[in-house]
């Protein structure tokens, strides 16, 4: 039977800290998109769509 | 690395790094120095001016914790030859080995960088150049420079931990105007006195890792004279604060009881020697030490009670 060796049981709670510490990360960076998002800040897309704040008056008429 | 390398290993060829659990890691981010950078970094998010989202706000202030953190770090890397040195800071990750140097440099210059820009994605970028400036005056101007050039090392130093209610404010409103710096002012000029009262009471082995501390280089007569100076510096800022618009009747009443016990007790320690110290086992040296904690969180408290009073709190 295979038996762990004790480099593996040491690292193990090392391994999944770090794993906690990515998963709380990425929901970090979800949270302040979704906030931004919905307070409106990068509602423009950058290239290949009209972007009205870039449109003149007239453009915009 | 494969499994069958791994299992030839003998204990003795892994590196310190292999030893390293999480909390070491954690170590090497100084909790302490952190906790306080969360806590006046928050109170000067909530007393600006400024809308920022709860949840923006909660994440910024991980941010400016993180970067304390790793200005910890770079500092716990640059500082491991004096920390082998001194009792108190030899069981260390670095100094007793269980976090090889190299991995702590990485660490601090990762989170350096993690931490600057997602505060600058979060906020804005005012605030993540202010923290990207405190890091650097941590790291590189006070560790790697002026702490073992001069003996002024805790009152530049100092200005490292004042600045983060300050990145607190930029995060808020984009801004740093005179109030946010009256908050530097306060930290800055709180920081020496707090530290001079527990250096005169605890037996710490500079002299040996050979940092020009100020008891050692000008003698504790000298610093006890030093403290009470700042002691009077401080209590001037805190009054400037009290009656700017971050205070109000409040506040004030509050800065003039903390300040008024603070130098009863500075002057106090000043007036004696080493030796009425040491035949009350420094009693007053203690009580002054302990004050400057109860000092600097009460003082920042009442400027968020003064905020939440709203119309009924300021002048």
């Amino acid at each position: 039977m295979h038996r762990d060796h004790e480099i593996h049981n040491r690292r193990k709670g090392r391994n999944f800290g770090l794993l906690a510490v990515l998963v709380v990360f990425i929901l970090l960076i979800f949270g302040v998109t979704v906030v931004k998002i919905r307070s409106g800040g990068l509602s423009e897309a950058f290239d290949h769509v009209l972007r009205p704040s870039a449109m003149g008056v007239e453009d915009g008429e | 690395m494969t499994d069958a390398s791994l299992h030839a290993l003998d204990r003795a060829e892994i590196g310190p790094a292999d030893e390293a659990g999480l909390g070491d890691y954690w170590q090497l981010l100084k909790p302490r120095l952190m906790s306080l950078s969360v806590f006046t970094a928050l109170v000067g998010l909530i007393v600006a001016p400024g809308d920022l989202h709860p949840f923006l706000g909660a994440t910024s202030i991980l941010w400016i914790a993180l970067g304390a953190g790793a200005s910890g770090a770079l500092n716990m890397w640059f500082d491991a030859d004096i920390d082998r040195v001194m009792r108190r800071t030899r069981n260390r990750p670095i100094p007793a080995g269980r976090v090889a140097p190299s991995d702590a440099l990485a660490l601090g210059l990762f989170l350096s960088a993690l931490s600057v820009v997602m505060l600058g994605l979060t906020a804005n970028w005012v605030a993540a150049g202010w923290l990207a400036f405190t890091i650097f005056f941590y790291a590189v101007i006070y560790s790697m420079w002026l702490k073992r050039t001069t003996s002024w090392n805790t009152v530049i130093g100092g200005l490292a931990g004042a600045f983060p209610p300050m990145i607190g404010w930029a995060a808020a409103t984009g801004g740093t105007p005179l109030e946010a710096w009256l908050l530097v002012g306060l930290i800055f000029m709180w920081t020496p006195p707090h530290f001079w009262a527990l250096a005169l009471f605890v037996k710490m082995d500079y002299h040996e890792a050979r940092i020009p501390m100020l008891t050692v280089t000008h003698g504790r007569d000298a610093t006890r004279r030093q403290a009470f100076l700042y002691a009077l510096g401080l209590a001037a800022v805190s009054l400037a604060t009290a009656v700017s618009s971050l205070g109000g009747p409040l506040t004030l009443a509050v800065a003039l009881v903390l300040n008024g016990v603070f130098l009863y007790h500075a002057f106090a320690v000043w007036r004696r020697d080493d030796a009425a110290s040491e035949a009350d086992r420094h009693a007053a040296e203690r009580a002054m030490f302990k004050w400057s904690l109860v000092y600097l969180f009460a003082h920042f408290s009442v400027f968020v009670a003064e905020a939440a009073l709203g119309s009924y709190g300021g002048w």
